[in-house]
C-alpha cells in the first residue's frame, strides 16, 4: 500500500535497528545504566508494541510509556462528571469509542448505556454536532477530549454550531494541553529519562516550537515523530546521536507534516474557544497547573458545564493502582502490583488499562518484548 | 394440491401478522412458503419429519447447532442478513466436519418493516439455501413492536450427519502443525462497517459470505489428517486461533507478511485504526493440519473457487500454553490476544 508500506521495510528497520545497536554500544562503553527514552505520545506507544518495535531494541535501551493517551490521564471524577450531564433528562451524550469503558467511580458510560441512559459513540465532534441538528428536541453533549490534536475539531465544530446558531449543542470539554504535563514529568525528582520522543500528532497542530524548553532549559534531547515504525526507530535513533554527541536539541523526524511553527488554521481555531483552565486534575499525576483547557466565556452557550450542573466531583486515584508511577516512568506496566491480576482490559481498575494506547493495555495485549520471554507477565486466562 | 397463497396485505408489517390470524398465514405463506417452497403436497404442520435413513446414510453421528443473526445493516455488499443467517449456521457444521442437511429459521420482525425487504431477504435465504445444499424444513415467525426490536432478527438451527471417523476437535493441535486459512480477511467486518453509513467512507469492500461444506470436503480429502477446523466468524482469526492454542494447550506463532488481507481492507483498517486479524469472516476458515499434509492442504483448497487465496499463516508450537504470538512485518514479535468488548 502505498505511503504506508515505504514506512514499514523491514530491510529498513533492520538497517536502522543496525545503527541504533552502534550508537548504544558506543554509549554503553562510557555509561553503565541502560538508557531511557520516554515516547510522550500513546499513538507512538501504541505503534511500538503493534509492530513489535520493543523486541528489536537491545537490552541497553529501555523504552518509557508516557502520559500522551488522554483517556488514560482521565481522572474517575471527569467520568462521574460526564454521568451526572448524561443523566439530565433530554440529553444525549456523545463520546469517542475509547473513552467508553473507563471507569468513574460507579460504573463506566458503556455500563450506565446498558442501564438505559443515551450514550453514543461518534468518530468525530460533527457526528455530535449532526445528531443535534437532527434531534432538535434533545440537548446533544460532546465529551471533548484530547491533546491539542483533537482541540481543533471540537473548536470548529463550536464555531460552526455557533455560526448556525444551533441551541442544542454543547461540549464537556475536557481537552488538555502536553506542554505544563511535559514540565511536571520533568520536574519530577526522581527523573530517569535521558530523552523523548515528541508527539507527532500534537506537533502537527502547535509546531516543534513549544517543545524547546525540553532542550534549553531541561537539556534533554528531543524528536518529533511519526508513527509508522520506520519513523519510530529512526526517531530513536535520532534522540541516540544527540546523546552520544552531547547535545540537546528539539529535532523534527515528522518534517513532513510537522512545522516549526504548526497549523495556523488550527491555533486560531484553538484560541479563539478556549483559554487555559489554572489546573487540571490527572489521573495518577494528580493537579497539574494550566494543564487544561475550557470554552471561552464568549462561547458559553456551547460549553456543557455552564449549561448544567457539573458536580466536579474529585475521586481520588484507587489506592492499589500504580498508574503514576508508570506514566511518570518509575515503573514499567508489569511492575504494577495489580497489572493482569485486578486490573485487565475486561475490568480495567486504571485507566492505563483500558485504551490501546494506553501503556498498560498494549503491553497486556501485545507483551513487551522482554515480556515474551520473561517470568510472570502474562497471566493465563 | 393446496391453493396457490393469498397475497400479503399492505406494504408493511403490522402487529396483526403476528396475531396467529389470517394476516399470519397470509404473510408465512405468500413471503417465507413460497420463497422456501412447501415440502410437496403436503400440508404444513408444527414440526418437519425427517427420515433417519437420511442421517444414517451419511455419517454415524448428528451434528446440531444454533446461532442468531443480528446485523446492521440488513442488507450490505456481497450479502444480506438471509444469506448469512444460511451460510453461518451451514458453515458452523461444516467445521466439525458434517455434511450440513436441514435448517430451521425463525425470524422476528419489527412493526413497521417493508414487506418488501422481507421478500427479498427470504429470497436470499432460499437461493443460499440451494447453493449450500440444505433444505429449510421448519420455522416460526413473530412480530413484535416497533422498537422492541431491531427491524429483522433471524435465529437458524441446522443438522448434519458427521461420517464415521472424522474426528475434528479444537484440542486437537500438537507442535509441528501448521496454521492455513482459505484467503482474504476481515472482508466481512470491513463491508458491514463501510455499509453502515456512519463512518461516509466511500468503500468498495464486499462480505464474504459463503458456504463453505464443498471446501471442508475438499480440504478433508486432501487432507485427511486434519486436526480442527474453526470458521472465523466474531472476533476474526486471532480469536480462532488463540481459542485453539488455549484448547489444545500449544503456543501459536503467527507471520504477519503471510497473513492475507486485501489492499482495500488493509486501507480501511488504517484509517479506522483497525486489525484486519480481529474483523469477522464469513467465508473463511482457520485449519490446523499435520506439517506433512500442509502443502496438500494448501493446494486442494487453492483448487476451489472459495479457496484461491489458501495460504499457510503460522505453525503451531511448544511454548507457553494458550499463547499467540505474530511475528510483524517489521521483523518485531508481539502478542496477539482475544478481542476485548468490540
Amino acid at each position: 500500500m502505498k505511503y504506508v508500506d515505504e514506512f514499514r521495510d523491514r530491510e529498513k528497520a533492520r538497517a536502522l535497528t543496525l545503527e541504533i545497536t552502534k550508537v548504544l554500544d558506543r554509549i554503553a562503553a562510557v555509561r553503565q545504566q541502560p538508557l531511557k527514552i520516554m515516547e510522550v505520545c500513546g499513538g507512538h506507544t501504541h505503534s511500538i508494541f503493534r509492530y513489535g518495535i520493543e523486541a528489536l531494541m537491545p537490552p541497553t535501551l529501555e523504552l518509557v510509556h508516557g502520559p500522551g493517551c488522554p483517556v488514560c490521564v482521565l481522572p474517575m471524577g471527569r467520568i462521574d462528571d460526564c454521568l451526572a450531564i448524561a443523566e439530565q433528562p433530554g440529553v444525549i451524550f456523545t463520546t469517542f469509542g475509547d473513552a467508553i469503558r473507563v471507569p468513574g467511580s460507579r460504573q463506566s458510560l458503556l455500563q450506565a448505556k446498558a442501564e438505559g441512559l443515551d450514550i453514543r459513540m461518534v468518530y468525530s465532534p460533527m457526528d455530535a454536532l449532526a445528531l443535534a441538528l437532527a434531534h432538535p428536541d434533545r440537548e446533544v453533549v460532546f465529551f471533548g477530549l484530547g491533546f491539542e490534536t483533537t482541540m481543533p475539531s471540537t473548536a470548529l465544530t463550536i464555531l460552526a454550531a455557533a455560526g448556525d446558531g444551533v441551541r442544542n449543542f454543547s461540549v464537556f470539554c475536557n481537552h488538555i494541553t502536553i506542554v505544563p504535563t511535559l514540565k511536571a514529568i520533568l520536574d519530577s525528582p526522581a527523573l530517569e529519562l535521558d530523552g523523548f520522543l515528541g508527539p507527532g500528532h500534537v506537533a502537527t497542530v502547535i509546531g516543534t516550537q513549544p517543545f524547546e524548553f525540553v532542550a534549553r532549559h531541561y537539556r534533554r534531547p528531543i524528536v518529533v515523530a511519526g508513527f509508522e515504525p520506520l519513523d519510530v526507530l529512526q526517531a530513536i535513533w535520532m534522540v541516540l546521536r544527540q546523546i552520544e554527541e552531547g547535545r540537546a536539541e528539539v529535532e523534527n523526524q515528522y518534517a513532513r507534516v510537522v512545522t516549526p511553527t504548526g497549523s495556523r488554521q488550527a491555533l486560531e481555531a484553538i484560541t479563539s474557544v478556549y483559554e487555559l483552565r489554572p489546573f487540571f486534575e490527572w489521573r495518577g499525576l494528580g493537579s497539574i497547573d494550566h494543564s487544561g483547557v475550557r470554552i471561552r466565556p464568549a462561547y458559553a452557550a456551547f460549553d456543557a458545564e455552564v449549561k448544567f450542573a457539573v458536580p466536579n466531583a474529585q475521586i481520588a486515584d484507587p489506592t492499589a493502582c500504580q498508574c503514576g508511577e508508570v506514566l511518570k516512568g518509575a515503573i514499567r506496566p508489569h511492575e504494577c502490583k495489580v497489572f493482569g491480576t485486578s486490573c485487565t482490559p475486561e475490568m480495567p481498575l486504571g485507566a492505563l488499562m483500558v485504551s490501546t494506547e494506553g501503556a498498560c493495555a498494549a503491553s497486556y495485549h501485545y507483551g513487551g518484548a522482554r515480556a515474551l520471554g520473561r517470568g510472570r507477565l502474562r497471566v493465563m486466562r | 394440491m393446496i391453493a396457490s397463497p393469498r397475497k400479503v396485505r399492505g406494504a408493511r408489517v403490522t402487529l396483526a401478522h403476528g396475531g396467529g390470524g389470517k394476516a399470519m398465514k397470509d404473510l408465512i405463506d405468500d413471503v417465507f412458503v413460497r420463497a422456501f417452497g412447501a415440502p410437496g403436497d403436503a400440508p404444513l404442520e408444527d414440526q418437519a419429519r425427517l427420515a433417519l435413513a437420511g442421517f444414517t446414510a451419511i455419517g454415524d453421528r448428528l451434528a446440531f447447532t444454533t446461532d442468531a443473526y443480528v446485523v446492521d445493516p440488513l442488507e450490505f455488499p456481497g450479502g444480506d442478513i438471509g444469506a448469512l443467517a444460511v451460510y453461518g449456521t451451514v458453515n458452523d457444521l461444516a467445521v466439525g466436519g458434517a455434511v450440513p442437511l436441514y435448517l430451521s429459521c425463525a425470524v422476528i420482525l419489527e412493526e413497521g418493516l417493508e414487506i418488501d425487504l422481507i421478500r427479498r431477504i427470504a429470497r436470499s435465504m432460499a437461493e443460499a439455501a440451494r447453493r449450500a445444499q440444505v433444505q429449510i424444513v421448519t420455522g416460526d415467525t413473530k412480530v413484535v413492536p416497533r422498537g422492541a426490536c431491531d427491524k429483522l432478527f433471524i435465529t437458524t438451527t441446522g443438522v448434519g450427519a458427521i461420517p464415521s471417523g472424522r474426528e475434528l476437535g479444537v484440542g486437537r493441535a500438537r507442535p509441528g502443525d501448521v496454521v492455513i486459512v482459505n484467503g482474504w480477511l476481515g472482508d466481512h467486518g470491513a463491508a458491514i462497517l463501510g455499509a453502515r453509513g456512519d463512518l461516509r467512507l466511500d468503500s468498495p469492500i464486499e462480505s464474504d459470505s459463503a458456504p463453505l461444506h464443498e471446501l471442508v470436503e475438499v480440504l478433508l480429502a486432501a487432507a485427511p489428517g486434519t486436526r480442527c477446523l474453526r470458521d472465523a466468524t466474531r472476533g476474526g482469526v486471532a480469536t480462532v486461533v488463540n481459542e485453539i492454542a488455549g484448547a489444545s494447550g500449544v503456543a501459536i506463532e503467527l507471520d504477519e507478511d503471510r497473513t492475507p488481507v486485501r489492499p482495500e481492507v488493509r486501507g480501511f483498517c488504517e484509517i479506522l485504526g483497525l486489525d484486519p486479524l480481529y474483523l469477522a469472516n464469513e467465508g473463511k476458515l482457520v485449519a490446523v493440519v499435520p506439517a506433512a499434509e500442509a502443502d496438500a492442504a494448501v493446494a486442494a483448497l487453492a483448487a476451489h473457487p472459495l479457496g484461491a487465496g489458501a495460504v499457510a499463516i503460522g505453525t503451531v508450537a511448544e511454548g507457553r500454553p494458550g499463547r499467540v504470538t505474530m511475528q510483524t512485518a517489521l521483523g518485531g514479535h508481539r502478542i496477539v490476544d482475544m478481542l476485548i468488548g468490540e
